[in-house]
């Protein structure tokens, strides 16, 4: 290694500590996120899942959804299944976001550097929430096909486009705390599925049902954890602050968890 | 800079690192000795603030390490055992990473990551993907993260580890130098690279710190070292060996080796010699013998025979005793 010598300050290379620890924070998640997505995009996971994603949202809006069928100019065909279609396609997508790290190793090197764990969080979850969300922009061509169909309600379509990715950001807060509870991806791949599926089927009457015995307050417990009908009612055009709240505390929740689990794999 | 202070570490109910304290200051490298399992990393581990102690403090450059994390961890440049890097990023591209999560901006940065990029010889890869990289330059290239900013304290788990004889080199010679200016701790297995480059050695077995000193008072603890080596031609080798018993200056003495005609025997030292006093009373006897002195030479004590005798289990050490 060649010969260099220079005089070495103090804090030597934190000149920018002028910088105040509000924009740092942002700079850190900004930097994390950034390498994040460009991981997406250099693996071939990024163009199989938005591919595979496409084909199959137009698989079920067309051939199984009876989109032309229904004679309405509205998404509703499109929208309907998504919940199913993010139950495993979120948790292929966010299954890699710790796992990885810990695979390699290089959550020694994350963690040793000068930002906090919450930033690494952050910066993680919302690149692959944007990568999602990249993915959902890419089914434009739905809105302009039913655009000249009909007259849909663009404020609608707009409800619909948010609701699922609320969904989406949801299921990959439940993906990015299984991925770190293990160094292995097919773990973390299948734990969140079941999440998932729990979150999807928790109000669902054969479940409640099955819950008979259970008091009237638990049953009320357990199908406030379902998504479907905070889904629903955005694709019903309606932005109802209870459901933003609900979709944003399971994000809230599940991060919070995955800092606690990050927390705890550290202390052996 | 560093203080380590009682250092405890518990994986259940295995204790990984016991009890272990020391500092390092500015100007200072410490190597860090022990076999596979010592506790080497969990201790670099737990003063980088990767991993919380189960008990004790860890103080770098006066912050301590869980109360003020961050300006604790800007002060120190950190190579993880095995070197990990993002395997989908170009050198270039994670040495960027790493220089922004340093909080290096603008030119500062590119500054930086050309500088680190020189000292490593990263030029001939720095478009490569990590993936695709050797181990030697995967290793540079990790290197070369820990060192981009400058930072006034290195701690190295292992630098050396996969390099070729070249690299080992100019590393060693450059940690030696940038120890000039920053507080060093590396781990190394590799016993020449004490007297190479540092200026203090620790050897930690089973979580413990069971010597801690200059690489010089190590050898000392070599039973070998103030014992002196005769090279003799043409005299027996029990000849010799009974003559310089008969010294007074002498404890006992031993074959080394007998061949072709000359034989190399060394002579233990009493307790407590006075300096010079065995040379002097060996080379005086050889005068006297009329023996064909071919070579005298004070030994300094082996470091790898003190890291044995040290860090080898008990029953281990008592069966090569008796063998022997
Ligand atoms: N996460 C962990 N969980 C359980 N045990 C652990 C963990 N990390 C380390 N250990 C144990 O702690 C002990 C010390 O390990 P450490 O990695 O510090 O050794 P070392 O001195 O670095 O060894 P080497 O020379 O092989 O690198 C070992 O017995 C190891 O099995
Ligand atoms: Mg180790």
């Amino acid at each position: 290694m060649s010969t260099h010598t220079e005089v070495i300050s103090p804090g030597g290379g934190t000149a920018s500590s002028a910088v105040g620890a509000h924009t740092n924070a942002v700079h850190n998640i900004l930097t994390i996120g950034k390498r994040e997505l460009a991981a997406y995009f250099s693996s071939p996971l990024a163009y199989v899942f938005i591919v595979i994603f496409l084909l199959l949202s137009g698989f079920f809006t067309f051939n199984v959804g009876g989109f032309f069928e229904r004679g309405e100019a509205s998404l509703a065909a499109f929208f309907v299944w998504h919940p199913w279609l993010y139950l495993f396609l979120v948790p292929a997508v966010g299954m890699r976001l710790w796992s990885e790290e810990r695979r390699l190793g290089t959550i020694e090197l994350l963690l040793t550097m000068p930002v906090t764990a919450w930033q690494t969080i952050v910066g993680k979850f919302a690149a692959s929430w944007l990568f999602l969300g990249i993915a959902l922009a890419l089914t434009f061509p739905l809105v302009f096909t039913v655009n000249h169909l009909g007259d849909p309600d663009l404020g609608m379509v707009f409800c619909g486009y948010l609701g699922s990715l609320l969904m989406a950001g949801a299921y990959l807060a439940v993906s990015c705390f299984t991925s770190a509870m293990t160094r292995s991806q097919v773990v973390s791949f299948i734990v969140s599925v079941v999440i998932c599926l729990f979150l999807i089927l928790a109000g669902w009457p054969p479940v409640t049902k099955e819950l008979g015995w259970a008091p009237a307050w638990m049953l009320d417990l357990v199908s406030s954890f379902s998504v479907m009908p905070h889904f629903e009612s955005f694709q019903r055009g309606v932005i109802d602050s209870r459901d933003l709240a609900f979709f944003l505390s399971v994000i809230a929740f599940s991060l919070f968890t995955t800092g606690v689990i990050i927390r705890s794999h550290r202390a052996g | 800079m560093i203080k380590v202070d009682n250092l405890v570490k518990a994986f259940g109910p295995k204790l990984a690192v016991n009890g272990v304290s020391f500092t390092v200051e500015r100007g200072e490298v410490l190597g860090f000795l022990g076999p596979n399992g010592a506790g080497k990393s969990t201790t670099m581990r737990m003063i980088t603030g990767f991993i919380p102690p189960t008990a004790g403090q860890v103080t770098v450059g006066g912050f301590d390490i869980l109360e003020k994390p961050i300006p604790a961890k800007r002060l120190i440049g950190y190579l993880p055992e095995n070197a990990p890097a993002y395997a989908d990023m170009t050198v270039y591209g994670f040495l960027n990473f790493a220089a922004e999560l340093r909080g290096l901006r603008g030119e500062e940065k590119r500054q930086a990551v050309h500088r680190a990029v020189d000292m490593c010889f990263l030029e001939a890869v720095i478009h490569q993907s990590v993936d695709t990289l050797s181990k030697g330059y995967r290793h540079r290239t990790c290197f070369a993260q820990s060192v981009l900013h400058n930072p006034p304290i290195l701690i190295m788990d292992e630098p050396t580890d996969g390099l070729d004889p070249n690299q080992k080199h100019e590393v060693r010679t450059l940690i030696r130098r940038m120890g000039e200016k920053k507080a060093i701790v590396f781990s190394t297995h590799i016993l020449e690279e004490v007297d190479a480059a540092c200026t203090r050695a620790i050897i930690i077995d089973r979580g413990q710190i069971v010597a801690n000193g200059t690489p010089r008072e190590l050898r000392q603890r070599s039973e070998y070292a103030g014992a002196v080596a005769v090279r003799v031609q043409g005299v027996a080798g029990s000849v010799v060996t009974q003559k310089l018993r008969e010294l007074s200056t002498v404890r006992r003495s031993a074959v080394v080796s007998e061949e072709a005609g000359s034989v190399v025997v060394r002579a233990f030292p009493q307790p407590n010699p006075r300096n010079g006093e065995l040379e002097h009373s060996v080379y005086d006897l050889a005068v006297r013998e009329h023996w064909r002195l071919l070579e005298l030479r004070t030994e300094e004590g082996r470091l790898d025979e003190v890291f044995r005798s040290i860090t080898l289990p008990d029953t281990a050490r008592g069966n090569k005793e008796v063998a022997s």
